[in-house]
């Protein structure tokens, strides 16, 4: 079976600072990989090079068996133009920390959005859809309001439903819940566990150790750019191996 | 932006169950003789100004009369078509020269530097003049597909529309280019992420967001066009300015037609400025929570208000 992510010696440079410096790792089909580690390691800027958000400077990253970025003809590397990186981006849904859900567009036209102008669909289809999964996320009744009338719990959710409206094979998640109110944490991981149960691949930056404790199938600890330890979640935070993860979980246990 | 959404509002204008009832306050306010004497002062202004008009050399009778004389109302058409086609060359340039001087490519943000430099850099009666008289320099224009003489090309209302477009554009392309820097790099990123292009993200999401940067500054611009039109005269264009000038040169109503003139000009103005205000209120749906009344629901609220209290009385 070809992993969902698969991604070997990745590194990536903005100018002369080096941030990830050579990331080797997989992600099964269905399984759900939570990343974690200290602000500054390079969580978010791997999230961003998987959907090509970043061009890496070396090593190769594969998503679903296809190269990000690129096409290989032999041994050459042809850079992708602009409507193909577009293309593979389809498939992967990506959720942001700040939601970023666009403001001028209801709730439900978020959704709608990228159906309509990406695939081309209908827009009776695309509305039945985001109908669907906004009701799926529990904002059913909240359609027709815009994101500045939505607590942020609920924007993450519509972000949600956004990507999800994509029917993407490969979630992305960058720290969902860490802009919002602690009592609106629990919606916004309730959905993403049910998104788990329903079989998506998901890799999940973090610091909900109680998520990745109990819905993870696999966790990486990162730190200045390389991955330290990975393993099962319950064994990486019940029995760290590494003085840099100890030290790590000792300050956000 | 979004932080301040955050916090999702409470029922804040219901008072907490527990609050005590409290009296208002009765205090005497506070008395503004500084207002009182400089409204006196200015108000003496104004009359002497207006005996000084009534007595000058103004046949004040004419300017009624002139109001809608024939060829004012087809200067006047004239005068608000040239400035609204100038205005759409603007826009479009602006747009067009805002996302190349944003480009990566320093081809293309050099040519877009260039153009807004010259265009913003030179009076704008000057480039009207250079294009009415282009044909001292191209007699001939030869677009392959296209030939003529360039004194037959260069009508007065294309020297117009090219000298105030152009112009304009320039100046489009910093109001548009401040529009785009102002959305979250954020919307542009989560719109990639779902698989819109580039083209796609600027329509659908950047620049619908930038209008609310952009719109203000731009119903001033159209403002100063309808009004910077007059410069016009310089190529022939039979304008509102041209056709008063006209009246007044046969009629020795020199002032009169001036006041005709400005009497619509300010009409102009004053209506287009109207019509501002929906735009901007269009375009902040979704930034405010809620969109301030527009005048008519305002005039409503007041009789409604006024009505109510005729009622207690
Ligand atoms: N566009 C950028 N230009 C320069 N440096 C950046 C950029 N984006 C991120 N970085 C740097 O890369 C490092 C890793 O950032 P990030 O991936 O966001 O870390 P994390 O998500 O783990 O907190 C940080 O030191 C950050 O300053
Ligand atoms: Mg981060």
């Amino acid at each position: 079976m070809t992993a969902m992510v698969k991604a070997e010696g990745v590194h990536k440079s903005y100018g002369a600072a080096h941030i990830l410096k050579g990331i080797d790792l997989e992600v099964a089909p269905r399984e759900v990989f939570c990343l974690i580690g200290p602000s500054g390691s390079g969580k978010s800027t791997f999230l961003r090079c998987i959907n090509h958000l970043e061009k890496i400077n070396g090593g190769k990253l594969y998503v679903d068996g296809d190269l990000v970025g690129y096409r290989q003809k032999g041994d050459k590397l042809y850079e992708l133009k602009d409507s193909e990186v577009a293309a593979q981006r389809r498939d992967i849904g990506m959720v942001f920390q700040r939601f970023n859900l666009f403001p001028h567009m209801t709730a439900i036209e978020n959704v709608m959005e990228a159906p309509v102008m990406v695939k081309g669909e209908s827009k009776a289809v695309a509305r039945e859809r985001a109908i669907r999964l906004l009701d799926r996320v529990g904002l059913g009744d909240k359609g027709n309001n815009y994101p500045s009338m939505l607590s942020g719990g609920q924007q993450q959710r519509v972000a949600i439903a956004r990507a999800l409206a994509m029917e993407p094979k490969l979630m992305l998640f960058d720290e969902p819940t860490s802009a919002l109110d602690p009592e609106l944490v629990g919606d916004v991981l309730d959905v993403m566990r049910d998104l788990a149960e329903s079989g998506m691949t998901m890799i999940v930056v973090t610091h909900e150790m109680g998520f990745a404790r109990e819905v993870g199938d696999n966790l990486v600890f990162m730190d200045g750019g390389v991955v330290v330890e990975s393993g099962h979640p319950r064994e990486v935070l019940g029995n760290p191996q590494h003085d840099r993860t100890k030290a790590f979980l000792s300050k956000v246990l | 932006m979004t932080d301040k959404l955050d916090k999702a509002s409470g029922p804040a204008d219901t008072p907490p169950a527990g609050s005590t009832p409290h009296e208002p306050i009765r205090a005497i306010p506070v008395r503004h003789y500084g207002r009182w004497i400089s409204a006196v002062v200015i108000l003496a202004l104004v009359v002497a100004l207006g005996y000084a008009f009534s007595q000058g050399n103004v046949r004040w009778a004419t300017v009624p009369e002139k109001l809608f004389d024939g060829s004012i109302i087809k200067g006047l058409f004239n005068t608000i078509w040239i400035s609204v086609a100038s205005m759409a060359v603007g826009l479009v340039l602006g747009v067009v020269f805002a996302v190349m001087r944003l480009s990566k490519n320093p081809v293309t943000s050099t040519i877009a530097w260039f153009y807004i430099w010259l265009f913003r850099g030179t009076p704008v009666y000057v480039q009207l003049l250079i294009w009415f008289n282009l044909a001292l320099i191209f007699p001939v224009l030869n677009l392959g597909f296209y030939k003529d003489e360039m004194t037959q090309v260069m009508t007065p209302f294309l020297a117009a529309l090219l000298g105030l477009g152009l112009n304009e554009g320039a100046y489009m392309a910093e109001i548009v280019r401040a529009g785009i820097q102002s959305v979250d790099e954020g919307q542009t990123e989560a719109s990639h992420a779902l698989g819109m292009t580039q083209t796609q993200t600027m329509r659908r999401v950047v620049l619908p967001q930038a209008m609310r940067v952009i719109v203000p500054p731009t119903g001033n611009e159209f403002i100063n066009m309808l009004k910077t039109s007059s410069l016009v005269v310089a190529v022939q264009y039979y304008d509102l300015l041209r056709a008063a000038q006209d009246i007044a040169s046969t009629s020795f109503a020199v002032m009169e037609m001036f006041f005709v003139a400005s009497i619509w000009y300010l009409a102009l103005t004053s209506v287009f400025s109207v019509g501002q205000y929906y735009l901007e209120r269009y375009y902040a749906r979704g930034a405010l929570r809620t969109l301030p009344p527009t005048p008519w629901q305002k005039v409503k609220a007041n009789l409604s208000r006024f009505s109510n209290r005729k009622a207690v009385a």
